[in-house]
């Protein structure tokens, strides 16, 4: 098959129709995701084609919906839930960390719980309160949670295919702002797995990292600050729990510089994370410290000034300004 | 507090005092007294032009999302005529026209939606919590509310709001049980409006109705016709009355329907069809209680025009308040995280404002 214009959303669709058309021990469950399709649509048709018994709405209730999945996660199916929105997942925290993340440790690996809970991640869509929090670093710091975000339909295919055959239970944080852009994409070409990082964009002076949502915003930087005769190369961690330090220290070594760019805030957070690593790793390659363009450390702002706190084009130039270029 | 579990049911049907032709139903339930009939009509009117106003400005673009009430506000005016001033509401992202009708104002109200910041009111002021839109969350802060005024007695009662959706929470069920432990006077009204988003009420639970989840928590239910303002104030006024003599929460599920869709971004047709809320638009519960004063001469054209108009003006309020274009302050974003900004967010609005200058001076 050639290449396609699609969305993510329509790729995340398709990853569930032929997930469950490969396996029928996956099914997919949660708020509205049966005859409405989620309020997101990425469920769309999956009750008309594969009844009621394996796309269903669930009540109310995500610790509940968690709990059930990792039960059934038990007993030979590989269940795939929807949180509706990143904010309304908390309820569902002490599955999550207590149960999804440890089944296996607890039970000497005898247990394991595959399963995938699908996360409407973050910000840009002018969402009112609740609607748009960053909440990998809680999922990240969590040992026994992979943690993958896609940034394009072709890798949220991919992904998702992946995290559904894993034998771990997967976070898997779609970016609602990236849901219903447009992009050439051949699904049939297989993608690297889940715990690998991918070079974007060449480039030699600087690198930014980036995943999820702030891989469009870094691609868009490294593009204007071409214009202006800087050469920044572009990571996507694709994966953030497994984390790729290989492909990622690479990419640092090769340019001596480099920025983080997320949205969540900058405390204690992923973005923190991997400025460590990096540095631990590749202190002497570096001819400045790292950086990071992240989100302020406050609650997600209102739709009115969301624009303030989402990294920018701009506060990433800034940023790669200051890396101490005088002193090469 | 009763544990005869006779007590804590709720009755087989929902208790109503006005059909929906108008005509009175004659059941043990005392009818309100005509003021207060009067009174809640006059806030209906406002309560419906405040949903349709609201609907529109989000057409307009003037208002980020709407949850509208519209169906439903018999619930929204009567829950808030039964509290006192003292007492407290706590209710969630359908209950603007609650929140307007308990005497906040509009644009205050509609602050959240419109997407300037997350709440515009005072609620130590007015006694209104923020709207609340993690599902069943705030139930327990109401709980919190009215137990720690009982502590600094008080003769404070707590409404505390939420739709049938959210009864499957864990949050709902430890809410109840608090509540029933340590007696306090709050009410649990439940709008069963039959729907939350897509889902209907038949995915949430297979009890006999909503009310009956009380008996497990000694909490005794009541079912009320949501379309019947006078059955309403009749019932919540009860529950309000006992709850502030220290008998301990209620549980009252109201019987309504959502008429529109979830909110504007919503696509009802995905998922139940028009015949299904035709019926409904016959019980409108503007129009029975009209029926029932204008019967009794208790309301005349005269007086229903001038409802109209007191209705105008406050939609006339929200065009004029919502109307005009904000500019939010960014400072607000590192002000509140703490009581004291840290030496880290003074330092991140110091970035923003050095941003903002260099944008002016380019
Ligand atoms: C904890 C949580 N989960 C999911 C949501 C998303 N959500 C918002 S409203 C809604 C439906 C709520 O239905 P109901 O409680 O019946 O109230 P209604 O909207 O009908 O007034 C859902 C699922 C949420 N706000 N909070
Ligand atoms: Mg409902």
């Amino acid at each position: 098959m050639a290449a396609e214009k699609l969305t993510m959303a329509n790729a995340l669709n398709r990853a569930l129709r032929d997930a469950m058309r490969a396996d029928d021990t996956v099914l997919m469950f949660g708020e509205d995701v049966g005859p409405l399709g989620g309020v997101f649509r990425i469920t769309d048709g999956l009750t008309a084609e594969f009844g009621e018994q394996r796309c269903f709405d669930t009540p109310l209730a995500e610790s509940g919906i968690l709990g059930m999945a990792i039960g059934m996660a038990m007993n030979g199916m590989r269940p795939v839930v929807e949180m509706q929105f990143d904010a309304f997942a908390y309820p569902a925290f002490e599955q999550l960390v207590s149960h999804a993340a440890k089944m296996r440790n607890r039970t000497r690996g005898r247990v394991g719980v595959p399963l995938v809970i699908r996360v409407p991640y973050a910000g840009g869509i002018g969402g009112v309160e609740h609607h748009c929090d960053s909440s990998e670093a809680y999922y990240a710091h969590t040992p026994g949670l992979h943690v993958v975000a896609p940034s394009d339909p072709a890798d949220a295919y991919g992904l998702l295919r992946k995290a559904i055959e894993s034998p771990d239970p997967v976070l898997f944080l779609e970016p609602k702002k990236l849901y219903f852009s447009r992009s050439e994409a051949d699904l049939t070409l297989p993608v690297p797995p889940i715990g690998t990082a991918v070079v974007r964009r060449p480039g030699t002076d600087a690198t930014l990292i980036a995943y999820g949502p702030a891989v469009p915003v870094a691609l868009e930087a490294a593009e204007a600050a071409a214009q202006e005769g800087r050469s920044l190369q572009v990571v996507d961690l694709r994966s953030i729990v497994p984390f790729d330090d290989e492909t990622v220290c690479a990419a640092v070594r090769s340019t001596g510089r480099a920025v983080v760019v997320a949205e969540a805030a900058g405390f204690a957070s992923v973005s923190s994370e991997v400025v460590a690593r990096v540095t631990e790793r590749c202190f002497h390659s570096l001819h400045a410290p790292i950086r990071r363009v992240t989100g302020f450390d406050i609650p997600y702002p209102p739709p009115k000034l969301e624009h303030v706190h989402l990294p920018s084009v701009d506060r990433i130039l800034d940023t790669v300004d200051d890396l101490q270029w005088e002193d090469s | 507090m009763t544990r005869d579990a006779a007590l804590l049911l709720p009755s087989t049907e929902p208790v109503t005092l006005i059909d929906p032709d108008g005509n009175p139903v004659h059941v043990g339930q005392d009818m309100p007294d005509p003021q207060a009939l009067v009174h809640a009509y006059a806030a209906l009117i406002a309560a419906r032009r405040f949903n349709d106003q609201a609907n529109a400005l989000v057409r307009q673009g003037r208002l980020a999302v709407y949850p509208s009430s519209h169906g439903q506000e018999a619930c929204q005016v009567a829950c808030v005529q039964v509290l006192d001033p003292g007492d407290w509401l706590f209710p969630t992202y359908r209950d603007s026209a609650a929140i307007v009708a308990r005497g906040v104002d509009p644009v205050q109200a509609l602050t959240l939606l419109r997407g300037d910041w997350h709440s515009g009111y005072d609620p130590l002021a007015t006694r209104v919590a923020p709207q609340a839109t993690p599902l069943a969350t705030h139930l327990l802060h109401a709980v919190g509310v009215a137990h720690a005024a009982r502590l600094r007695g008080e003769p404070t009662v707590v409404m505390a709001v939420c739709g049938d959706g959210a009864t499957s929470e864990g949050d709902f069920h430890e809410a109840l049980n608090f509540a029933a432990v340590f007696r306090t006077p709050v009410v649990f009204f439940i709008q069963n409006n039959e729907y939350a988003i897509s889902v209907p009420l038949a995915r949430q639970t297979a009890a006999p109705s909503l009310a009956h989840k009380g008996i497990g928590y000694g909490v005794p239910g009541a079912r009320v016709d949501g379309n019947d303002v006078a059955a309403l104030l009749s019932v919540l006024g009860a529950a309000v009355d006992r709850a502030r003599a220290g008998d301990g929460p209620q549980l009252v599920e109201a019987h309504t329907y959502r008429v529109q869709p979830h909110t504007n971004a919503d696509d009802p047709g995905r998922y139940r069809s028009a015949d299904e809320v035709t019926p409904w638009l016959a019980r409108d519960p503007i129009t029975r209680v009209e029926t029932y004063l204008r019967g009794r001469g208790l309301l005349d054209d005269d007086t229903i025009a001038g409802y109209g108009v007191d209705a105008e003006k406050l939609a006339e309020t929200m065009r004029a308040g919502l109307g005009e274009d904000t500019v939010a302050d960014y400072r607000d974003l590192f002000a509140h995280v703490y009581a004291e900004p840290t030496p880290q967010l003074r330092e991140q609005q110091a970035l923003v404002a050095d941003e903002l200058s260099r944008e002016e001076a380019r």
